[in-house]
């Protein structure tokens, strides 16, 4: 293991301390703004030379970027499998930028750097990917510091834009603001009461998508949605993120109900359901991942219903991140079989959860 | 992938599927899906453009005003096709009325209405157009046969030189 994750402001888990609006529900907000530097081609096009000199130009400039400047850069190119995967399960890099498919290996020059407010991707997709993560409901605070860094950068480095299409990205899905804005929203309530069909059906209709946990492409595991805007072309950021926010509201009104719902015409099916969901947790000696997800998704539910107290929702947030393989890894200091790390992944639930002085219902 | 169903021939139609507490992945060829009553007119795109940049492939003619390469990345809108990538920023301009029509079709518009960009000026940039750059584009130039720009982009090097 070469990375030091101690290195990292806060070493990059503030987004789970569960300060945010919403926090039982929504898990974390993240906007990210794509931005090519002028004068070079775009990433996938470009050659090795390029993608560097892509990179020391940014480097040379981030001591005259306030919000970049108590950051640190890490080369994600020079770093092995392990520790490319551990920053992507920590949500601070993209399965692109990491290069952990098997059609796109990591790419020369790829870096990020984190600073405590934000962060910035180089040689992704497009030569930039500027964003901001926060935990719980934030996007407008989340949208102000990256915001912030687009001003700063784009002062220093000149981006890619033309009058009529905007910014130009590598990709015309994301041309026009760059902007992906999205919720990480945890909705068993509605997946429960089998509501979730219309209400994801109805997200596309108001001109926004949902994706799984890791964004695109991802699986839809523990009941999180990743609810985000679908175009960035036409309308200005505000009016994509009014709409958002206007739409991610309604949807947590419409899972409040559902739980209300589910209270009162299931009560004792779904204490039981949830109170088994912890017990597993809490003395099961081996767990695969996606297990450990949908008993996380129960009890976070039970948190959320009042079930359970004593239980912090920072708890549940570290265990979902914390939990995964290559996290597990990282603690133990080794690489770890698929067995073994069902094994380690039991005994680090099981220890969070006696730590936590003991939930009660 | 095979067909969840029948597990003998190529799965076509993807459907994912949310039962009780569980969202699962359903891969069905399509006599399977007919059977189980799926439509069958949907077929998962190579990528995510790939439906969207079908008709356009039907027309083998660049569309008006275009221009058949990128001087600057030398990419064509075919590269564009078969990758759904743009191979830079004068893309943009290379292949304008094309590109016009796919922001349209993705976007439902093709104006942008956000924030507007100055690019920093000069004085501030901390780079000049280095040896390195000219010389990744005239390999490229070369690569795709285009000579004109090759010659140019050498004089260029030449100067710098």
């Amino acid at each position: 293991m070469t990375l030091d994750l101690s290195l990292l402001p806060d070493g990059g888990t503030r987004w789970l301390d569960a300060s945010g609006d919403h926090a039982d529900v929504v898990l974390s907000t993240r906007i990210r703004l794509a931005r090519n530097v002028e004068g070079y081609a775009f990433t996938g096009r470009a050659r090795d030379g390029e993608r560097l000199r892509v990179l020391t130009q940014v480097r040379d400039v981030v001591q005259h970027v306030p919000s970049l400047s108590n950051g640190v850069l890490l080369r994600v190119d020079e770093m092995p499998p392990s520790d490319r995967l551990l920053l992507h399960e920590r949500h601070l890099v993209s399965k692109e930028l990491a290069g952990l498919d098997a059609q796109h290996p990591v790419r020369s020059g790829a870096a990020v750097i984190l600073s405590d407010q934000v962060g910035l991707m180089v040689n992704e997709e497009d030569h930039l990917r500027l964003q901001a993560l926060r935990s719980g409901f934030e996007l407008a605070s989340a949208y102000d510091a990256v915001r912030r860094l687009d001003e700063e950068l784009g002062g220093r480095v000149p981006f890619a834009f033309h009058s009529e299409f905007g910014f130009l990205t590598a990709c015309p899905t994301n041309t026009g603001t760059g902007m992906r804005a999205s919720v990480l929203i945890h909705l068993p309530g509605l997946v429960l009461t089998k509501e979730i069909g219309k209400v994801l059906a109805g997200l596309q209709q108001m001109g926004l998508t949902y994706r799984g946990l890791y964004g695109e492409g991802s699986e839809v595991v523990g009941n999180f949605f990743q609810i985000s805007n679908q175009t960035t072309l036409g309308q200005s950021e505000e009016e994509l993120l009014d709409k958002l926010v206007r739409v991610v509201r309604h949807v947590i009104e419409r899972e409040e109900e559902a739980r209300r719902v589910l209270l009162r015409e299931a009560g004792y099916i779904i204490e039981d359901k949830l109170w088994r969901a912890y017990g597993t947790l809490r003395y099961a000696r081996s767990l695969t991942f996606d297990e450990a997800m949908n008993y996380l998704s129960g009890v976070r539910l039970a948190v959320g219903l009042k079930l359970i107290t004593g239980l912090s929702v920072y708890t549940l947030n570290k265990l979902l991140i914390f939990s995964q393989s290559a996290h597990l890894a990282y603690s133990e200091g080794r690489a770890l079989t698929e067995s073994e790390a069902s094994l380690a992944r039991a005994r680090y639930v099981r220890n969070a959860l006696a730590n936590e002085a003991g939930a009660q219902g | 992938m095979v067909c969840d169903n029948c597990k003998e021939r190529d799965a076509v139609v993807h459907l994912t599927q949310i039962v009780d507490n569980a969202v699962t992945q359903l891969h069905l060829c399509e006599k399977c899906a007919a059977a189980k009553g799926v439509e069958t007119t949907v077929v998962t795109p190579k990528h995510a453009l790939a439906g969207l940049l079908q008709p356009a492939q039907q027309q083998p003619t660049v569309a008006h005003g275009d221009a058949a390469r990128c001087n600057f990345c030398s990419a064509t809108f075919k590269d564009f096709r078969s990758t759904g990538r743009l191979g830079c920023a004068h893309c943009y301009g290379a292949f304008e009325a094309s590109l016009r029509e796919v922001l349209r079709r993705v976007h439902g518009n093709s104006r942008h209405a956000g924030r507007r960009y100055e690019p920093p000026k000069p004085e501030l940039l901390q780079r000049a157009t280095t040896l390195g750059e000219l010389r990744d584009r005239l390999r490229r130039a070369i690569e795709s046969e285009q000579f004109e720009l090759a010659a140019d982009l050498r004089d260029r090097i030449r100067v710098l030189e």
